[in-house]
């Protein structure tokens, strides 16, 4: 069934009495020709992308609770390619051009809304290290601006401006970033890989891998053993357990990161605003809420809640940036569990297992990446040639030095 | 909140006093090591969803580091230990498996 404003007036007409379910609930047949697993934003993108793009049949992705049950259904909903290194930007570029056509290109309302997103500059020094984002971002083909602060004061005019220890200076903004309905993103890319034939599979979690001479000939789950000619991992924090079904050791930890949501209020922010001279991030969803993060708890954690430190410091950082907050309720809080990898930085690639792919990294950005992230993983799966963008991804640069360390601190799992 | 007692100066700290420093027990390979052996000393970790070694330090307290037995699904402390440790001493594992009865041993 097609979406339109026409469809929605028929049925208004009539009752709401022809909605039909958005997705089948099969069955899992014996075998496949690709199989995904992990039922986030990823691996639905991927097997979207397999079936619509490249001319891919006989597809499965096995979700072990319920479609968008993670990370992509946990996360603070931003999207942007404000990158500066040539291993990331181009791919997150991609995702972003890719964001701007999704909404017509699967016919579902995701909401995406580019509002614009600011990364305010606190110092002398980082307007050196944001303008020099910028020209890396510009040259890639993204668009970005450096504000001054009589610039930011116009928009944001209630911001703690002159904040002795950490005076807003001014901002880079990208215009072209924003926010997405997350729910919304796995719901539209399930649809689509659905009614193109895509299998499905929910309450289905794989259990251990059939590896022999090398090669994957399938996988075990809780709904018994189901064959692949290949298989694509795509299960974000549960990377490393998946993994080791197949006896790989990653370059990443599992660690919690909570999101925060208060109380609705009139709108007031716009767009999307990080501080600077902390770890806060903010925007204000349509309801009313102002949705806000900050860091991971710091320590290896599979427990899909967090600690207190962590909503303190956060609630430090909002009420550095900007005091009005601090009468506003906190109403939900929650966390998810990111794959932190070695250098913050994602990989798409294939593993020593002939036959089996890998996807992950994500640390904490992967909802914006969501789409090119499908998109290249399904020119992996179904060419098995890295996607142009998507080159620098690859397992072997922890060998090879070749670590994409958009920080530059150092390889460490605690990054972005 | 995360608590853990110092080994070395015997506070029960909580976790704004410490600083992780992740997976223990990690065997060095420094200079004259293979490629392999070196990325894999640096940058793979087991990361499992259950009992985690790990290391901590206790830097708003003793300065010192130390390492804890703990499950990274729960947040359960079984033990900490001193940081000169090689392997997990036999007192803290007998504490995983009292609390943990089938436990299969270290990955
Ligand atoms: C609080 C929070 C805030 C965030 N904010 C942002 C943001 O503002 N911008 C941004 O770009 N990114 C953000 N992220 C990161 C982003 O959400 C993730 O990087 C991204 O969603 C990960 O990819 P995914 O959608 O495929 O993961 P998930 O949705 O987690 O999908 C993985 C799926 O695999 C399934 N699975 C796991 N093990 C198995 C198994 N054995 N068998 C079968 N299935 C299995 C899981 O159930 C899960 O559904 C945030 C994350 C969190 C938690
Ligand atoms: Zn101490």
């Amino acid at each position: 069934m097609r979406y339109s404003g026409l469809r929605v007036i028929a049925e208004a007409l009539t009752g709401h009495k022809g909605w039909k379910p958005v997705w089948r609930d099969p069955a899992p047949q014996p075998d496949y020709d690709i199989v995904i697993v992990g039922g986030g934003g990823h691996g639905l993108a991927t097997a979207y992308y397999l079936a619509k793009e490249f001319g891919q049949k006989r597809i499965a992705v096995l979700e072990k609770g319920w479609l968008g049950s993670g990370n992509v259904g946990r996360n603070t909903t931003i999207i942007r390619s404000n990158y500066l290194l040539d291993g990331n930007e181009p791919f997150y570029e991609f995702s972003l051009r890719l964001w701007e056509g999704l909404e017509q290109d699967f016919n579902y309302n995701a909401m995406v809304s580019q509002r614009g997103i600011i990364n305010l500059i606190h110092t002398d020094a980082q307007r050196d290290a944001f303008t020099r984002r910028g020209n890396a971002m510009i040259l890639n083909g993204a668009d970005a601006e450096l504000l001054d602060q009589a610039q930011v004061r116009a928009m944001y005019p209630f911001l703690n401006f002159d904040n002795a220890r950490f005076p807003i200076k001014g901002a880079l903004m990208q215009r072209r970033g924003g926010t997405v309905r997350h729910d919304a993103v796995a719901w539209g890319y399930a649809r689509g890989a659905d009614s193109r034939g895509v299998d499905l599979i929910q309450n289905c979690e794989v259990t251990g891998m059939r590896i022999a001479g090398g090669r994957i000939l399938g996988l075990e789950t809780t709904r018994g053993f189901i064959g692949a000619r290949k298989v694509g991992v795509a299960v974000a924090g549960s990377s490393s357990r998946v993994m080791a079904h197949a006896g790989l050791r990653l370059p990443i930890e599992s660690h919690a990161l909570q999101a925060f949501v208060s109380e609705g209020l009139k709108p007031f922010i716009d767009g999307v605003m990080t501080f600077g001279a902390g770890h806060f991030y903010v925007s204000q969803s349509d309801k009313g809420g102002l949705v806000f993060g900050g860091d991971i708890d710091g320590y290896n954690s599979y427990a899909a809640r967090g600690n207190l430190p962590v909503i303190e410091d956060v609630a430090e950082g909002g009420m550095a940036l900007m005091p009005a907050i601090g009468r506003a309720r906190l109403l939900r809080i929650w966390g998810g569990i990111m794959d932190m990898s070695m250098d913050g930085s994602p990989i798409i690639d294939r593993t020593p297992v002939e036959g089996l792919y890998f996807n992950g990294g994500w640390c904490y950005g992967g909802f914006k990446a969501t789409p090119a992230s499908g998109w290249c993983f399904a020119h992996l799966l179904a060419r098995d040639e890295p996607h142009p963008t998507a080159r620098a991804y690859r397992f072997d640069r922890f060998l090879r030095g070749l670590m994409i360390d958009e920080k530059g601190q150092g390889a460490q799992p605690n990054l972005h | 909140m995360l608590t853990l007692t110092c080994p070395n100066c015997g506070v029960a700290a909580d976790e704004t006093e410490l600083a992780p420093g992740g997976e223990a027990h990690l065997k060095r390979f420094g200079p004259g090591a293979s490629d392999d052996d070196f990325e894999a000393y640096m940058f793979a970790r087991a990361n499992p969803k259950g009992i985690h070694f790990e290391r901590w330090r206790h830097a708003y307290g003793c300065g010192k580091w130390f390492l804890a037995a703990r499950c990274t699904a729960t947040l359960e402390v079984f033990a900490t230990y001193p940081a000169q440790s090689a392997a997990p001493p036999e007192a803290v594992l007998a504490a995983i498996r009292a609390r943990r009865p089938g436990w299969e041993g270290r990955s």
